[in-house]
């Protein structure tokens, strides 16, 4: 990276400050960074989603992007039918294509409800997936690596900790007795996890901070060699 | 038909799935790949009727000069600042090669404050764990030790610290023992309490008893 007060480096480190700025009080040079961000991570999914995903994946199949590009990109679904006169599997992309239409008709507010078939499929696919993916992998996988023979500190730690954390979410029944003491020990071992990822976290947010710092003081000021 | 149809798709969509699942063979298999794909068009949609929509507020915003209106203008301006670019001269499919105009303003307007706003974190978080780190009780002090051995075992001075210790009870190792052990059995735990919830609320949806996404009317 180029360093010193070049008009990029300056343009971010001044972004880079508003944001920062916020420490002391809200304040309208955060609030400008803070709408800017808003509008240019907004205008970025927006293309990036249009070249990544609805384009090769909508328009290429049914054939739309052919239509204004010249050259030899490969015959879309309209192509086939139009000039081939035989059907091809992609033109079902139409139903997607036609899906996502319908999911922008929530912009128009007497045609929102519209918007609740896409909304539908989205909510049958999601739950669909879900069910067989989760249940798989974050249930029975993680209990199959849990049952380990208890050779170390660390398998009965696993073992125990597994368990009584899991009874802990159990509320079918009054937590008292066994069931209650089982129950404290998870609540041990949830605060050991909740401790943990909060370490990691507050490790992670640091890098950031000092990546951040980095900038200001040594690309851009160059204080810091 | 406005609430009918789309639990009808859920329902559909959502068997579709669970039998490609345990019947991986024709026509099950070509259907889950077919629904995926549409899945994914519809995801896409459903991020630019969000872009979109922030736009039309932002516009309602400025019309009415609601206030802080003038911060709905710089929002559209950096909506418009990327995307003109991203779309008329980036090349198109290849907008986010090094040197395009899209790239040069992801590297240095979108990257500096998304990164800023994350590391900024950093401050909430150290204001958050004073208040939570006050060894009151046994489980705030599990917490807090918990913390502390991740946190210092991250960093060099956490084994400088700790280099009198036997090698494996330094600090760095305490760490990793940590993460790996009562850490992994906490994270489990959880794990497969959110599975079953998953599992359990998706049942529900494909059968239509849970239905307030499709709100009221």
């Amino acid at each position: 990276m180029e360093t010193g007060f070049t008009f990029t480096n300056t343009l971010a480190a001044i972004l880079t400050i508003g944001i920062i700025s916020f420490l002391w009080r809200d304040n309208p040079l955060y609030k400008v960074c803070e709408a800017l961000f808003v509008g240019v991570s907004a205008g970025y999914w927006f293309v990036s989603l249009w070249y990544q995903n609805l384009l090769p994946q909508l328009f290429d199949n049914l054939g739309i992007s052919q239509l204004f590009s010249s050259g030899s990109a490969e015959d879309g679904a309209l192509q086939v039918l139009f000039k081939q006169g035989r059907f091809d599997d992609r033109l079902f992309y139409l139903v997607a294509g036609l899906l996502g239409l319908m999911m922008l008709m929530r912009l128009i507010p007497n045609l929102g409800w519209i918007s609740r078939w896409p909304l539908g499929f989205i909510i049958g696919t999601t739950s669909g997936l879900y069910f067989t993916t989760y249940f798989q992998s974050n249930a029975m996988a993680q209990l199959k690596s849990t049952v380990l023979p208890f050779t170390t500190v660390g398998n009965i730690v696993m073992v125990v900790g597994t368990i009584c954390g899991l009874v802990y979410f159990y509320f079918s029944k009054e937590h008292k007795g066994a069931l209650g003491g089982a129950a404290k020990i998870g609540t041990w071992f949830l605060m050991i996890t909740f401790g943990a990822s909060f370490g990691y976290t507050v490790m992670s947010r640091m890098s950031l901070l000092i990546g951040r710092f980095d900038f200001l003081f040594s690309t851009w000021l160059g204080l810091v060699k | 038909m406005r609430r009918e149809i789309p639990l009808i798709i859920t329902a559909i969509v959502g068997f579709t799935y669970i039998i490609q699942f345990f019947v991986p063979h024709w026509p099950f298999n070509i259907l889950e790949g077919l629904l995926t794909s549409w899945m994914l068009i519809i995801f896409a949609f459903a991020i630019w009727l969000g872009a979109l929509n922030l736009l039309k507020v932002s516009l309602d915003k400025i019309s009415k000069r609601s206030r802080d209106w003038p911060y709905a203008i710089i929002t559209i301006a950096g909506f418009l600042m990327i995307a003109i670019p991203g779309f008329l001269f980036s090349g198109g499919r290849r907008f986010q090669d090094p040197g395009t105009a899209f790239d040069y303003i992801y590297q240095n307007v979108y990257s500096p404050l998304s990164s800023t706003m994350f590391a900024m974190l950093a401050f909430y978080v150290a204001s958050a764990s004073y208040r939570a780190f006050r060894a009151r009780t046994k489980e705030a002090t599990l917490l807090l030790l918990a913390a502390f051995f991740v946190m210092l075992g991250r960093v060099p001075i956490g084994d400088v610290l700790s280099s009198f210790l036997p090698e494996g009870y330094r600090m760095s190792q305490m760490a990793d023992w940590i993460m790996n052990y009562p850490q992994t059995a906490g994270q489990r735990a959880i794990m497969i309490g959110i599975a079953l919830g998953i599992v359990s609320t998706s049942l529900r949806l494909i059968l239509g008893i849970e239905r307030s996404h499709l709100g009221g009317e």
